[in-house]
């Protein structure tokens, strides 16, 4: 048994002109969970629904656990399940009716599919709406109708394909904490996700696709540190003040300072390539200014410490910058609130 | 029931990950299913759909009894002298006729299920690959079995008397039913190949309408020119409903029969093929 759950090289879909995958090469170590970080658009999607069998590959090689996904695609589809916006389970059934029939595909006699069905809805919190069509179930009850369908049979790689999207603050922790189990059992797990605090919960590698191609790949504090740990963001009392503390803030911090559109904001991108080579964390950064501007006697009233949004993680990694000046004062907006 | 939603979401138990834990461990991977066991769960799904959707037997019920209350009085007296007389020659054809307009059906849900996103996921099963159509067909030939039963009841208050009794009924619904499961199969693969249920009926209609008016459904081909009569007499309908008449007259229709099995392993066997091919590609 290989110890890869997935290998792919050089891993090409095209629809028509466009390349949605253009050659992928990724390497999943069996147990782990694997992060793939991309917008809309960037081929996660597809790259999952090859691995999973649903589309044949235009060019290159993927092999799950040393299968291959086009000429062994039934060996493949005996150790994966997926879940995604696509991959769903029936709304005209309901729940218990979705999860027995389900039970019964994956090769389970009758009453062995109910009583599995039975306690997938007692651990998924589900057992009252058992009764009720999923088409009246709510976007966190999906979610976890469509995570419970997926293992029926413990899979030994799981394909979760933006299994938070839509979903309020709790029912996304309450996905994670099932992912968690799933993976505590030792379930591989390719987690395709836009958010980038998703996959610093949940995965040990990251890899991050932009336009069909891996741009970036590693784990994830060489991910950060390519990256920088996160944005300082420091509301003033006095606008008047803003350009001293800009001033103050860049020789301290040694980063590139933006102000923002608020009058009496603005924003710092720290532990870029310096504060990673030296070790010294954004925390420590943050309050090294924070101290300086308290000594010029500049009144901070608000101050956070951000992740790097996905934005600024594609500005480092593609290194457009002047021209997406402003998307990436967007999401730093988004950041503070 | 949308506004049901966001009480739910309050109300929602939360997940138990201690026995979430313990359920992944617990179970050993069983065997992958059988063809047939495959094929009998996805008929499963269709009965569970009747149960939930009872509105979709309205095309197996309503329509049905429409079009035999219609063609029967309407053409009766001037083609059959009366309609009494006419429903003698008429019923077993419109049966027909009703049962292969219910088979597009099969190709709207195959299309609403790739849309919905059940199909991928079914993809994904190690199971059988045909059987999901498979359990399409069955599904429906429940239905077709209720639309006949209908339209028969119908067609014996208004007086038809088949001589075949009851066997020769029973036989002559039997051939239609296999001869539907047969036609369906070019509804999946238009289901699969189209992609809208807005197509699929569209281009449905234009396949079934002249199949089925140019047959011998309504009227005997010998009034037609020749041209029509080679086409309707070498029409798959003409063969089915000429079999399906004949066995509730209580006659056996050899030639007939043979040609609608024909028919029938010609249509499994070149669309069959082509949708399980459309399938695996999609």
């Amino acid at each position: 048994m290989s110890s890869m759950a997935i290998e792919t090289a050089g891993l090409v879909k095209t629809f028509g002109e466009n390349r949605a995958v253009d050659g992928i090469d990724l390497t999943v170590r069996a147990g782990t969970v694997y992060g793939v970080l991309g917008p809309n658009g960037a081929g996660k999607t597809t790259a999952v629904k090859m691995l999973a069998t649903l589309l044949r590959p235009d060019g290159g090689e993927a092999h799950v656990f040393g299968h291959d996904v086009v000429r062994e695609a039934d060996a493949v589809r005996g150790r994966v399940s997926l879940t995604g916006q696509y991959a769903s389970v029936d709304e005209d059934l309901t729940g218990l009716e979705n999860l027995i029939l389900l039970g019964r595909l994956t090769g389970h006699a009758k009453k062995a599919a109910r009583a599995r069905a039975g306690q997938l809805l007692e651990a998924f919190g589900l057992t009252e709406a058992a009764g009720r069509q999923v088409k009246n179930y709510s976007g966190g009850m999906r979610r976890r109708i469509d995570i419970a369908a997926s293992i029926l049979n413990t899979p030994d790689l799981l394909f979760l394909d933006e299994p938070t999207t839509g979903l309020d603050p709790r029912s996304r922790n309450q996905v994670w904490d099932i992912v968690r189990a799933v993976v505590a059992h030792g379930t591989t797990v390719l987690l395709t996700t836009q958010y980038l605090d998703e996959a610093d919960q949940l995965a040990s590698r990251i890899a991050v696709i932009d336009k069909g191609k891996v741009i970036a790949e590693g784990t994830k504090g060489e991910l950060k540190a390519s990256v920088g740990a996160g944005s300082v963001h420091v509301r003033l009392r006095e606008a008047a003040q803003r350009e001293d503390a800009a001033r103050l803030l860049g020789a301290v911090l040694d980063a590139q300072i933006q102000l923002e559109p608020d009058p009496v904001a603005l924003t710092a991108r720290v532990g870029t390539d310096d504060g990673a080579r030296t070790g010294r964390g954004a925390a420590e950064q943050a309050s090294r200014a924070l101290a300086e501007l308290a000594h010029a006697g500049i009144t901070v009233d608000n101050f956070a410490l951000g992740q790097p949004s996905l934005d600024e993680v594609f500005l480092a990694l593609t290194g457009t910058d002047a021209g997406h000046s402003a998307p990436a004062t967007d999401a730093q907006k988004e950041a503070t609130a | 029931m949308s506004a049901t939603a966001p009480t739910e979401t309050q109300d929602l138990a939360p997940v138990r990950t201690e026995s979430l834990a313990e359920l992944l461990i617990s179970t050993e991977r069983p065997p992958r299913p059988s063809a047939l066991s495959a094929c009998l769960t996805f008929g499963w799904r269709a009965m569970l759909k009747i149960k939930h959707v009872p509105e979709q037997l309205f095309d197996v019920t309503a329509f049905p009894i429409m079009m035999v209350l219609m063609y029967t009085y309407l053409f009766g007296g001037a083609l059959a002298g009366s309609p009494q007389e006419y429903i003698q020659y008429l019923l077993p054809g419109i049966l027909v006729m009703s049962v292969v307009m219910i088979t597009m059906y099969t190709g709207v849900s195959v299309n609403t299920d790739i849309e919905k996103g059940v199909f991928d996921r079914f993809r994904t099963l190690p199971i059988w690959r045909p059987s999901t159509m498979v359990g399409y067909l069955l599904g429906d030939a429940l239905r077709y079995a209720i639309a006949s039963v209908v339209i028969l009841t119908v067609g014996l208050i208004m007086g038809f008397r088949p001589d075949g009794g009851f066997l020769g009924v029973v036989a002559g619904i039997a051939v239609l039913l296999v001869f539907s499961f047969a036609f369906s199969w070019i509804w999946t693969m238009f289901g699969l190949l189209l992609r809208t249920e807005k197509s699929v009926m569209g281009v449905s209609m234009m396949v079934i309408f002249p199949l089925t008016f140019l047959s011998d459904i309504f009227v005997k081909p010998e009034t037609m020119p020749g041209w029509l009569q080679a086409f309707v007499n070498n029409n798959p309908i003409t063969h089915v409903s000429s079999a399906v008449r004949a066995l509730m007259d209580g006659t056996s229709p050899t030639t007939e029969l043979a040609w609608t099995l024909g028919w029938v392993v010609l249509l499994v066997g070149v669309f069959g093929p082509v949708t399980m091919r459309l399938y695996n590609r999609k």
